[in-house]
């Protein structure tokens, strides 16, 4: 708790003192961020021709020098409640921040090395975005081998964004990063090659809904600031504890309104129905790298941001926002998969059951609880791998004409017989959707229903169960169709894997066997063990001790 | 027969330490490491692949000798070692590990299947030499033994269920493995078959046990039995008993056995004869502590034990195919392990003994059938043969040894241990101990006439060879593993009974011995010298029946007791009226029953699901504007719901 947001309160005065700010533990930010900044640099520096190249070692060594810094910071950071406050407590450097930032940049490694795949001179990205699509400009440039190699840069300050996302300590800075994180996505849902206007509408469509959603978060904040009187969440926290911060006479309502509002916001990045309808448009009209991308890291990063702001600044209001939370968890697990049933298309498919997963993780938000933390935590990292190593194969599987990704289902047909080991990777990873045992999705599933049963929310479980029931049912509908159906008339062509593609697919295919099979040295980890008296878990709003004690205030 | 001897038979388990130890899960490893590459690499490892999977098997063995000595430096309470291989999963109060179970008895039976197995690897190089798939053979052969090592080894009986299973698959590979046989693919289904009924046993006592005790380790479990219900432990033992039958072919799970001879000898020798079938006894001894808490189970136990001794001795008795006569035999010897094991502590150490000393001669009987049929063109017919004693001495001299082992000829492998389970059967008092020992004394003697039949058939007479068969010895690699064996048969015995050292070795987990050993006693006993003069009884009729008479060519018409021997006791007609034909009928019925009302079901529900998908997809337009109206219509219900909860 930092006695500065009470200070801000009391006197609103200019502080006069220049912030103590510790570089070091910024560092794996300021990395990326420098990455990104020369990124653009050379863009306007190097030659046409080396760009490309420059750009991948460039983007990745930086995520790699991230990734390292980071680690390192983990020993600073060890014990429950151990953390650091940086710049008047708008950053927090504490374990759970550490450990979404080190999903996220490996992840962002893997999903780069799709990004930079390239077939023939293509790349998976426009040849020059603002020509008219289908135009003889752009069949000039396509000629020509543009690239953008833009998309370097912007990747990297998506990366940036999203770990301010999950480290940000007052909901100012959280709204910064939910800018900086989506503003570039926005662009790169834009430069699919192929099917041009189609990922144009879906970058629209993203940006639209996505101001639509940050106008919710914004208004949130504004009644949280009311009530509370400060943006900070340990400020926040600590007036909910007190039963108001005293400016406004029976401010409740203004609390309730801004929690909703602000969960509004948050469950939009998160893809929760009733926000999640821009997902299949989007994950289908972006590039598939990008999809890889949004699919694990933005997830993380939504659902980290999402962890810091129930689980500290709305702590001690558990019993508010708890019904809500279940209303918006059984409404995604149930209507996802319900439509999930019918979905033709791979990518939209694997939309749908990305918000059906979200609806999984949500139940350990509804936990509250240090298991419910780590459960999630576990989830977000091994769907991760797991999705984008799905992602990397549709990548792979091409229509015959035009070289554009066959997504229709039907063509899939027979695909274990003509390309063996491609199906039985993307078998693994349907069967780790579906939460079969000895991959790292039953892990993750039942950590966080085991969490969610603990805290009293054995109903929210069940529906959880049966709804992985009905997506079980669709995932091993594919592997029937792969393995058992005889290959289609339009089979598609299927590339052989570059060296790229190809080690996304192996570190999917690692990753969801090793967590799997030996998941005890990452979940037990994961949370500083909880100090004795707060190992009682069960009834987490009592006694003081509050589900966000993982977190540094 | 109350356990008086509960009290020692409890030692403490400890927790693994030392490297030998700790590294047990390399006991599995090895054959698991060998069936894996061998079924992976394909043809690449075809040249050198039954060597790889000959030293997976001794490396095994070798490492099975050093736990066995790691384990003598302990005191001899501290022989339980549990091992923690790998925690799987560990949330909240649920945690769900792999642990070995290294003891005495485990590792008794380490050694006999990796010691036996390794030899028997050995001898099938030369009699797979000229089948085509010899690297399959040798695949299935290592995961078998692996499979088995993991049922001995568990410390559960979830993962002993595993091992269990394995091994049923390892045989159903191997007894089809000439698939192009037809009579080797239905064998193999129908032991798949047969095995199903046992394991459903199986499967449901370790529900019941779980349901009852909260968890399937033996040690926990152990320690709660003797508290636990009697009607549960009763059911637990009796569906313990059903698993033990349909693995061990006891009675009335026993038709599969003779049927499995279809697979390659050394098959036979290594899964239907030596280890995979006395699994059952095994599971019954592993599982003391339940039976000893169900008498009445107990007791069922051992008049399956006895009744399948007989019966098993009255098939082998009557058939012509060298192979199945040995089946027979297998069926009786083990009925005689079950009967020891249900006697309770006072036979678990015989029953054990003779597990290994019948592991050592039936391997090697069988063996040397497998050598007489490789220079026969494959004939089994004992009809014939005859007089191949010169033709073949090695096999002769192996195969004779095996043979008195198994008669009982006093001082040799198999007396020692039969008389232990004679012993313990007379001493378990009461007129069930009478009964009980009476049938041991009478399968004695019948055991020495039918084995004497093969034997003089086989290997006395005159030639009764068909015309193309020019009988040889077999190579090297054949003999030498027949030899060892042999070996075994004649010494064995006398090293695990004299001074009962396999009895004081395997006490802290069974129990000690209920006497002082006494060889006079052993020898001079009434019943002692009665098993002796059965034996010389049934040995004599034999050599007048089938050595000085002749034998012809076709079976003799017989009276009813040899053709419902021959019949196998009619075993399969009782199995065919009396599951076969009801299950068909069963089965239509239950087709009618899902097509009708379960499919409707089904399909009515993934209809609805399907429906309801159809309907959701539709709010899904493409539109931005009804997306937005959506999240705000989305937003007022998380508004909606947050306040209400506070203020309704």
């Amino acid at each position: 708790m930092s006695p500065l947001s009470l200070s801000v309160l009391a006197a609103p005065a200019v502080i006069t003192e220049p912030p103590e700010i510790d570089y070091g533990l910024l560092s794996p930010m300021l990395v990326v961020f420098a990455v990104g900044v020369i990124g653009v640099a050379v863009e306007a520096f190097a030659p046409k021709d080396k760009r490309r190249i420059v750009q991948l070692w460039l983007a990745g060594l930086g995520l790699l020098a991230a990734f390292v810094l980071t680690v390192l910071q983990v020993g600073a950071v060890t014990g429950p409640e151990a953390g650091v406050a940086i710049a008047f407590g708008t950053v927090m450097v504490d374990g759970p921040a550490l450990f979404f930032q080190g999903t996220i940049l490996v992840l962002a490694l893997v999903s780069l090395l799709l990004i930079a795949e390239h077939r023939d001179g293509e790349s998976a990205f426009a040849a020059q975005a603002a020509t008219v699509p289908g135009s003889g400009e752009e069949a000039e440039h396509r000629l020509a081998g543009s690239q953008h190699t833009e998309v370097y840069p912007l990747v990297m300050f998506a990366v940036l964004g999203m770990q301010l996302f999950v480290s940000a300590g007052d909901f100012l800075t959280m709204f910064i990063a939910l800018e900086v994180m989506s503003l570039p996505l926005y662009l790169l849902c834009g430069l699919a090659r192929t099917r041009r206007l189609f990922s144009q509408e879906a970058a629209l469509k993203y940006f639209l809904l996505g101001a639509f959603s940050s106008a919710f978060f914004l208004f949130g904040i504004a009644m949280v600031y009311g009530y509370a009187g400060s943006v900070q969440f340990g400020a926040v926290h600590e007036a909910i504890g007190a039963g108001g911060a005293g400016t406004i006479e029976n401010g409740e309502p203004l609390l309730l309104i801004g929690i909703a509002l602000i969960a509004v916001g948050l469950l939009f990045k998160v893809g929760a129905v009733p926000f999640h309808n821009w997902k299949p448009d989007v994950y289908q009209g972006a590039p598939t790298p990008i999809t890889a991308l949004m699919a694990s890291c933005t997830l993380v990063a939504a659902f980290g941001a999402l962890l810091r702001v129930f689980y500290v600044a709305f702590g001690g209001a558990v019993w508010e926002w708890r019904p809500m939370m279940w209303v918006v968890a059984i409404l995604t697990m149930v209507v996802a998969a319900a439509i999930a049933v019918t979905q033709r298309d791979v990518k939209r498919l694997l939309a749908y059951s990305s918000v059906v997963h979200a609806g999984f993780i949500l139940t350990a938000v509804v936990a509250a609880s240090p298991e419910g933390l780590a459960g999630a935590m576990f989830y977000l990292a091994a769907y991760g791998f797991t999705t984008i190593g799905a992602f990397a194969v549709v990548t792979l599987v091409r229509a015959r004409e035009g070289g554009g990704e066959a997504g229709e289902l039907a063509q899939w047909a027979g695909l274990g017989r003509t390309s063996p080991f491609l199906a039985c990777s993307l078998a693994l990873f349907l069967l780790a959707f579906a939460g079969i045992p000895l991959t790292s999705g039953f892990i993750g599933k039942f950590a966080v229903f085991e969490a969610a049963v603990a805290a009293g929310a054995t109903p929210l479980v069940i529906v959880g169960v049966l709804s992985s029931a009905v997506t079980a049912f669709f995932y091993v509908r594919i592997i029937v169709l792969m393995f058992f159906a005889d290959p289609a008339e339009s089979a598609p062509k299927v590339l052989k894997p570059g060296a790229l593609t190809g080690t996304a697919i192996i570190v999917g295919v690692a990753a969801t066997l090793i967590l799997g099979v030996f998941p005890g040295p990452v979940l037990d980890n994961l949370v500083p063990q909880p100090v004795p008296e707060a190992v009682n878990g069960t009834q987490p709003a009592e006694a003081g001790m509050v589900p966000g004690d993982m977190f540094v205030r | 027969m109350t356990s008086y001897l509960a009290a020692e038979a409890t030692a403490v388990t400890a927790a693994a330490d030392g490297a030998v130890h700790t590294y047990a899960w390399l006991l599995i490893a090895f054959p698991l490491l060998g069936a894996a590459i061998l079924l992976l690499g394909g043809r690449r490892t075809n040249t050198w692949g039954h060597w790889l999977a000959i030293a997976m098997s001794l490396a095994s063995f070798a490492w099975a000798v050093t736990s066995l000595f790691a384990l003598l430096s302990y005191a001899p309470a501290d022989r339980s070692r549990v091992v923690e291989v790998y925690r799987w999963i560990e949330v909240g109060g649920f945690s769900a590990d792999v642990s070995l179970l290294l003891d005495p008895l485990s590792i008794t039976f380490v050694l006999l299947i990796t010691g036996v197995g390794s030899l028997i690897h050995i001898y099938s190089v030369g009699y797979m030499a000229h089948d085509d798939s010899r690297r399959r053979f040798f695949a299935y052969l290592n995961l078998f033994v692996a499979a088995m090592l993991v049922l001995v080894l568990a410390d559960n009986y979830a993962l002993l269920f595993l091992g269990w299973e394995g091994v049923g698959l390892a045989s159903y590979l191997l007894i089809g493995f000439w698939q192009y046989k037809p009579s080797a693919a239905v064998a193999a289904k129908k032991a798949f078959l047969i095995n199903r009924v046992g394991d459903i046993g199986l499967l449901i006592a370790i529900m019941v046990l779980f349901t009852t005790f909260g968890t399937v380790a033996f040690g926990p479990l152990f320690e709660a039995a003797p508290g636990a219900g009697q009607g549960v432990m009763t059911a637990v033992g009796l569906l313990l008993l059903l698993g033990a039958c349909g693995k061990s072919a006891q009675l009335p799970l026993q038709a599969w056995l003779l049927d499995a001879m279809e697979g390659p000898t050394p098959v036979s020798a290594l899964i239907h004869a030596a280890t995979m079938v006395t699994a059952g006894v095994y599971l019954i001894v592993r599982s003391g502590p339940i039976f000893e808490a169900a008498p009445t189970a107990q007791l069922v136990v051992t008049i399956v034990g006895a009744a399948t001794l007989l019966a098993g001795a009255a098939i082998g008795c009557a058939k012509d195919d060298i192979k199945k006569a040995l089946a027979g035999s297998t069926m009786s010897q083990i009925g005689y392990m079950v009967l020891a094991a249900g006697l309770g502590p006072i036979g678990y150490a015989a029953a054990i003994a003779h597990l290994v000393t019948h592991g050592f001669f039936k391997a090697g009987l069988f063996l040397g059938a497998g050598s007489v049929m490789h220079g026969m063109n494959d004939e089994v017919d004992m009809r014939r043969y005859g007089a191949l004693r010169s033709a073949m001495p090695i096999t002769f001299a192996t195969f004779g040894l095996g043979y008195l082992a198994i008669i009982g000829v006093p001082f040799l492998s198999g007396w020692w241990t039969k008389e232990g389970i004679i012993q313990a059967a007379f001493d378990s008092g009461g007129v069930t101990g009478q009964i009980l020992g009476w049938a041991t004394l009478l399968g004695a003697g019948l055991t020495a006439f039918y084995m004497s039949r093969i034997m003089f058939m086989t290997f006395f007479g005159k030639k009764r060879w068909a015309e193309d068969a020019h009988p040889h010895e077999s190579p090297m690699s054949m003999t030498v593993p027949m030899i060892v064996l042999a070996v075994g048969s004649v010494a064995l015995g006398a090293l695990l009974v004299f001074n009962y050292t396999l009895a004081q070795f395997l006490a802290p987990v069974v129990g000690a011995p209920h006497h002082e050993f006494d060889l006079a006693h052993m020898v001079l006993s009434p019943y002692s010298l009665i098993a002796l003069a059965l034996m010389l009884a049934g040995v004599a009729f034999a050599w007048v029946r089938y050595a000085r008479a002749d034998v012809p060519g076709a079976a003799p018409k017989g009276n009813f007791v040899t053709v419902a021997a021959r019949n196998e006791l009619y075993g399969n007609a009782v199995n065919e009226g009396l599951f076969m034909r009801p299950g068909l009928v069963l089965t239509k019925a239950s087709t009618a029953f899902d097509n009708s009302v379960v499919d409707g079901l089904v399909n009515g529900v993934a209809r609805w699901v399907k429906g309801s998908s159809e309907g959701l997809r539709l709010t899904q337009t493409g539109f931005a504007r009804s997306y937005a109206l959506t999240m705000l219509f989305g937003a007022a219900i998380v508004v909606a719901t947050t306040l209400g909860v506070s203020f309704a």
